[in-house]
């Protein structure tokens, strides 16, 4: 933060200077009405006293870490961090947000971004992958933008699947407003039960992209390939949001043909943190790269022909190429995109494997104990992998309120953007949920009143 | 600076050939532009264009710039070998770098080449 001090003499030397009286004066001409109010403030606290007050108000706070036990999820996931993330995070070579332009000062910036994209690409199994986005709901959005650009308005038709993050499809139509698309599939009253069948219907010769999730925001698993090659036959792009713990364990959506794959990277190394800064990723096949927005960092040898890393392809980004570039943000999360580097090379690939897999088995098993209880459900059968739909016997938010007097943090509201989904909770699993955290889960919805 | 005598040049930099109808962009903006690596072609076969539309999208490794059509008419050919190599534009600009054939074109706002390097020196000073 800028902090550009000024000692009472410069002022005064600076009003003379321009012929005003009083700092008062300088700004008689902004109407009394719309100037900052005088703050009714306390005197101010000493550094340790204030420091004490804060950590106070800190204490109040309740967190997955220490107090609760947490079956929250729905986008955002509790994961377990290594120590080296945080460690290699805060080393002041890297503490900066923000993509560097000068690569002959800042080859370590630059290749921590290009292997954070190659880990991505070779996560999602596409071919290229930006330096990120601010979120999985902002790459969400960019796809449509490169959906927009590639067919040069042309085709103006967006088919969004109902079971994409709801936060998400009202981030894509923020962004879209204005732009004359139409975007369908995703009204209150979508068929949430037929997965991909249920949406190929909706795409025609017009429609430029469709959305689909996966594993959906259910946690529901499908197999994109038929519904991406029936699109494909219409001419139109299809965009997957994919959660990057899930793809370690399942097929690819590039395998699946899929032109664009997103999401939101925070499960990678970066915690809850009530909310973001987060992290999204974005990738594409080659095909698109000039269509794509955001920084791209490419290697490349340098005048004595060593291996050095630059920004590249920076002509398809808004300060050179203006109104006519796909978008209008070319910034990333260059800090947590390392974050994210770094977690995906400690954890390597058998540590990944193995958090996926503890996520799904943990998840079916807490799937399964919870559905024996009396008044509870399974509420879609089709696969999932660390998140599920629960039929609830009364309101979810009246059963979290219960479950938080115990110390657990309960699932996700889905009524409160799937009328249809009334009373019914979505549940998430990670590896840092336990056996005794489900039993626990288990017992106290067994013994609450059913009234 | 290269500008052969038989073509006619616009103010932002297109060549214009009055006998085969084709049109491009001149050396002189390929060596302003520097090394290009992106062509997008913004129009097809069979579409009626004006003098001035955008015909194509150039982006080099330090510049974007559209292409305007010399030209009014109808199209007849886009070259799609440039999307492949765009560097053809660096280094034949009035050849293998053609970028749209029209037919019965009819010219814009265009100068002679005499007229066209008169031009462009002015405008290096």
């Amino acid at each position: 933060m800028t902090f550009i001090p000024i000692s009472p003499g410069e002022r005064d030397a600076m009003l003379a200077t321009i012929g005003v009286g009083s700092l008062d004066d300088l700004f008689e001409a902004v109407p009394a009405s719309h100037r900052f109010p005088k703050l009714d403030l306390p005197p101010a606290l000493s550094e340790m006293e204030a420091a004490s007050q804060l950590a106070d108000i800190a204490a109040s706070n309740e967190n997955v870490r220490e107090h609760l036990i947490s079956f929250l999820g729905a986008g955002a996931y509790h994961h377990y961090i290594p120590a080296a993330v945080d460690h290699i995070l805060r080393r002041g070579e890297f503490y900066t947000a923000y993509t560097p332009y000068q690569p002959e000062i800042s080859q370590g910036t630059l290749q921590a971004i290009f292997e954070y994209q190659s880990l991505m690409a070779a996560l999602t199994g596409m071919e290229v992958s930006n330096a990120s986005h601010y979120d999985g709901a902002t790459a969400a959005a960019e796809a449509v933008s490169l959906a927009y650009a590639q067919f040069r308005g042309k085709r103006r038709r967006v088919v969004l699947s109902p079971a994409v993050h709801p936060q998400y499809r009202a981030v894509i139509r923020t962004y879209v407003r204005g732009m004359g698309l139409d975007l369908v599939g995703d009204d209150p009253q979508a068929d949430l039960e037929g997965g991909p069948d249920s949406l190929v219907a909706a795409i025609d010769d017009q429609t430029m992209l469709a959305v689909v999730q996966y594993p959906d925001f259910f946690g529901r698993i499908y197999d994109w390939t038929d519904f991406i090659e029936a699109a494909h036959g219409k001419g139109a792009l299809v965009c997957i949001v994919a959660n990057p713990t899930a793809l370690v364990m399942l097929k690819s959506p590039g395998d699946m043909g899929a032109d664009v794959v997103v999401g939101e990277a925070q499960p990678f190394g970066i915690p809850l943190w009530y909310g973001g800064p987060y992290l999204g990723y974005f990738t594409t096949k080659k095909s698109y790269v000039h269509k794509m927005a955001g920084r791209l960092v490419g290697e490349t040898v340098d005048s004595r022909g060593q291996r050095a890393y630059v920004l590249t392809l920076t002509a398809r980004e808004q300060h050179i190429k203006r109104e006519r570039a796909t978008s209008n943000i070319c910034t990333n999360q260059g800090l947590l995109a390392l974050a994210s580097a770094v977690y995906m090379s400690v954890l390597g690939k058998a540590g990944l494997r193995e958090v996926a897999d503890l996520c799904y088995q943990k998840a079916h098993y807490a799937a399964t104990e919870l559905s024996k209880i009396k008044g509870y459900g399974l509420c879609f059968t089709d696969p999932f992998f660390h998140e599920f739909a629960l039929c609830c016997p009364k309101p979810v938010s009246d059963i979290n309120a219960h479950l938080l007097e115990h110390g657990i943090l309960g699932g996700y509201d889905l009524g409160q953007d799937y009328p249809g989904l009334k009373d019914h909770m979505l549940i998430a699993v990670t590896e840092m949920t336990s056996k005794d955290d489900i039993d626990a889960l288990t017992a106290v919805l067994s013994e609450a009143p059913h009234g | 600076m290269n500008a052969p005598g038989h073509l006619k040049y616009t103010k932002t930099d297109e060549w214009f050939d009055p006998a085969t109808g084709t049109m491009g962009l001149s050396d002189y903006a390929q060596s302003q532009l520097s090394d290009i690596v992106f062509v997008e072609l913004l129009v097809e076969p069979g579409e009626q264009i004006a003098a001035g539309k955008a015909i194509v999208s150039v982006e080099s490794v330090k510049a974007s710039a559209e292409v305007f059509a010399a030209a009014a008419g109808k199209v007849l050919e886009v070259n799609k070998a440039l999307s492949d190599k765009p560097e053809t534009l660096n280094s034949d600009p009035y050849g293998a770098g053609w970028m749209v054939k029209v037919e019965a074109g009819q010219a814009g706002d265009v100068m002679d080449a005499a007229a066209y390097v008169k031009y462009c020196e002015e405008r290096a000073h």
